[in-house]
């Protein structure tokens, strides 16, 4: 009861929104539990990320996989074609989904032309992105995941923090409660007990499953197959056991050869959770052919562009696309680590969910999200794929203030009359020697009116206060004490 | 116009310009120069690191460690192939053993809850390993399909050591796999296991609990002889 009480408070069910980033870091910041939670995994992570690239040329290897995935980019509309063509012939259905509402529906009306009442689901973050349970739900058909860490945060109505390890704001005896709470399984620090427990509810909804629905890690143009990454085993029972099966995709994930594939996946165990390996990788390429005695007699592949042609369209942006979704960099920010994921409002939380958002939602929605990073660099140089996420940080700010021409869906929102004007002025008056000399001359006399309190800057900090004399008027002094202090030292001794 | 259409076209006529694709250099991932030795050493140094067992035997006498380790950990009930070699050994060496053998020779739907429920291990047949990183890997077929690595709580993998690659990479190259994938192909490196409950490993979460490898030896006799 008490226990109880106490889990209610540390997570309230609440939905979260990226617009209203500010409160909700203020609430995450103030929660120790999270915290915690959040600072021991993270902590976890980057020190195994680090001892799994031991003996490794880490350096060459993140160039090979960013040159893979740049050389799938620049190739992306033959490769796609070729994917298609590829799964086409192996016996894989493939459709097209301008953005979520699309893929959506298209995989609700697969569902229903099998009559199916339930669908059971891999971790698939782009069915994430675009709600797809929601979705589902709304047509009468239960979506359930099976991936250990998604099922929890289902069973407690909430969302994946983290995009690897969805629960992972959760601690044990929170997870004990959830599962006492929905499940009726005994309250117990059993982590053993409470694995088996869920593989035991799962197994009896894999059996009954119309449909399974997986995410892909890669999809290989050249043969047409879709590569799953896994460790529980539940992408292969969710691609396996169900009669149909759907895999849900960006558009982004195509490579071009089999051969550009294990390196990426080299560098996507180490850096997500510093696996040397994962348990499975699963590699499909047809549904069940004749003879054969399981796997799902209906494979499809839903390819879903929701934004990323558009990031496409620019030579900068371009980069946010070879994003292999391993979530180091959020492992990695301090940001993300003390603030956790839900914070964010996103379906991607950290450093990615903060330059991939705002294309997906705009920057109406997201505008905070750019500046919830030190800079500090971290994500850009742990990123497995070399995307220089701090760069795309700061070119996300500056489309937020800038003039709103250009790719970024609503660039320009956070742009003020009085914040361009005040830029507009500085750059005059920094361009004109004289006006800043006596300007800054001014401001220096007048430094005792500086107010106090300027905004959100001054919550945690102290007001600057203009120096009384200006560096201009500082050097000037010491030239001068400078050319008197040379004579004397060529006067004879 | 479809959306299909839609996205290729924008795709297409790209604002900024069409763009050049890098040529990849593989060198990092592939030929670590191991001796057999030393590919056998990493391969079962990585597997047991994940929880999985290794036995070592021999091409003759492996069907016999088969039935050592069915009985230790209690198998009654062994799911296998019927046509492949490793099955027909086995099924051998089964014939007076105390354990059931289950054919899976048929389609699931007839006997899905069968399989989920009363088979207590599965044997299958393996394509190769890696030993950079302790994998096998398996291509299933209409005799092993591919619930039998899966469901059953035991999985238990027979493969021969020479069969070992230094890296995932050489594998891909060495054995032609773009010249035509199967309906699936797999990487199997240990048990199922998770770690979303605080980050605590636990076995078993939707695979099976348990993988066994019996690593199959030439018999140095046999060497000799041939």
């Amino acid at each position: 009861m008490n226990a109880q009480n106490q889990i209610d408070q540390a997570h309230p069910v609440q939905t979260y929104s990226p617009r209203e980033f500010h409160r909700q870091a203020h609430d995450a910041l103030g929660n120790p539990q999270i915290r915690g939670n959040f600072r021991k995994a993270m902590d976890g992570l980057m020190t195994k990320r680090r001892d799994s690239f031991e003996g490794w040329d880490v350096e060459t290897l993140r160039e090979l996989g960013a040159n893979i995935r740049m050389r799938a980019l620049a190739k992306l509309p033959d490769l796609l074609e070729q994917l298609e063509a590829n799964c086409q012939a192996n016996g894989i259905r493939v459709h097209w989904a301008e953005d979520g509402e699309e893929a959506c529906r298209i995989i609700r009306e697969i569902c229903q032309s099998h009559d199916a009442k339930l669908v059971i689901k891999g971790k698939s973050m782009v069915s994430e992105e675009m709600h797809l349970n929601a979705h589902l739900e709304e047509a009468g058909i239960e979506a359930l995941e099976s991936d250990l860490g998604e099922y929890l945060v289902q069973l407690n109505e909430q969302t994946p923090s983290h995009i690897i390890m969805p629960a992972i704001h959760l601690n044990t005896d929170e997870i004990s409660e959830i599962m006492h709470d929905k499940t009726g399984t005994e309250r117990t620090r059993d982590v053993d007990y409470m694995t088996a427990a869920a593989r035991q509810q799962l197994r009896e909804r894999f059996m009954a499953a119309d449909v399974g629905v997986s995410g892909v890690n890669f999809a290989v143009a050249e043969t047409g197959t879709l590569c799953l990454v896994e460790n529980e085993g539940n992408g292969r029972m969710t691609t396996t056991v169900p009669p149909v099966h759907i895999a849900v995709t960006g558009i982004e994930k195509v490579v071009e050869h089999l051969r550009d594939v294990p390196p990426l996946y080299a560098l996507l165990t180490r850096s997500a959770t510093g696996q040397q390996v994962t348990t499975y990788f699963n590699m499909i390429s047809s549904p069940r052919k004749e003879g054969e005695h399981d796997g799902p007699k209906e494979v499809h592949l839903v390819l879903v562009d929701s934004g990323r042609s558009r990031i496409y369209q620019d030579d900068e942006l371009l980069d946010t696309l070879r994003c292999i979704r391993c979530g180091a960099c959020m492992n990695h920010c301090p940001v993300y680590t003390r603030v956790g994921g839900h914070t964010y409002g996103t379906t991607y939380p950290g450093p990615i969910g903060s330059i991939l958002s705002p294309h997906m939602m705009g920057l109406e929605e997201t505008k905070d999200l750019p500046t919830a990073s030190s800079l500090c660099g971290a994500c850009g140089e742990v990123c497995p794929v070399k995307i220089p996420i701090p760069d795309l940080l700061v070119r996300l700010r500056r489309e937020a203030v800038g003039e709103g021409r250009g790719n970024v869906a609503g660039a320009g929102v956070k742009r003020t009359r009085t914040e361009a004007a005040a830029w507009k002025g500085f750059q005059w008056m920094a361009t004109h020697p004289g006006v800043w000399r006596s300007g800054t001359a001014v401001v220096g006399k007048l430094r005792a009116l500086t107010p106090g309190k300027l905004g959100a800057w001054t919550d945690y900090r102290t007001a600057p206060k203009p120096a009384g004399k200006t560096l201009h008027a500082m050097i000037k002094q010491h030239q001068v004490d400078k050319s008197r202090l040379d004579k004397s030292d060529k006067e004879p001794r | 116009m479809s959306a299909r259409d839609a996205i290729l076209k924008r795709l297409r006529e790209r604002a900024d310009g069409s763009l050049s694709a890098p040529e990849s250099d593989f060198a990092v991932v592939t030929e670590r120069g191991w001796s057999p030795d030393e590919r056998l050493a990493r391969f079962e140094r990585c597997i047991t690191s994940v929880h999985g067992e290794v036995v070592h035997t021999s091409r003759e006498e492996w069907s016999d460690a088969l039935v050592r380790v069915l009985a230790d950990k209690g198998v009654r009930r062994l799911a296998l192939g019927r046509e492949h070699p490793v099955a027909v050994e086995a099924r051998q060496a089964l014939a007076d053993a105390d354990v059931a053998l289950v054919d899976v020779d048929r389609d699931i739907e007839a006997w899905q809850r069968e399989q989920f429920e009363s088979v207590d291990a599965g044997l299958t047949s393996i394509g190769g390993a890696i030993a950079e990183t302790g994998s096998l890997w398996l291509w299933p077929t209409p005799d092993e399909p591919r619930l039998l690595s899966l469901v059953p709580p035991i999985h238990v993998a027979v493969l021969d050591a020479d069969t070992l690659e230094d890296t995932f990479f050489d594998v891909v190259e060495r054995h032609g796999w773009a010249n035509g994938m199967p309906t699936n192909a797999l990487l199997i490196s240990g048990p199922s296991k998770t770690a979303d409950i605080e980050q605590t490993l636990a076995y078993g979460v939707h695979g099976p609990r348990e993988l066994v490898v019996l690593v199959r030896h030439i018999d140095a006799d046999t060497e000799d002889s041939e």
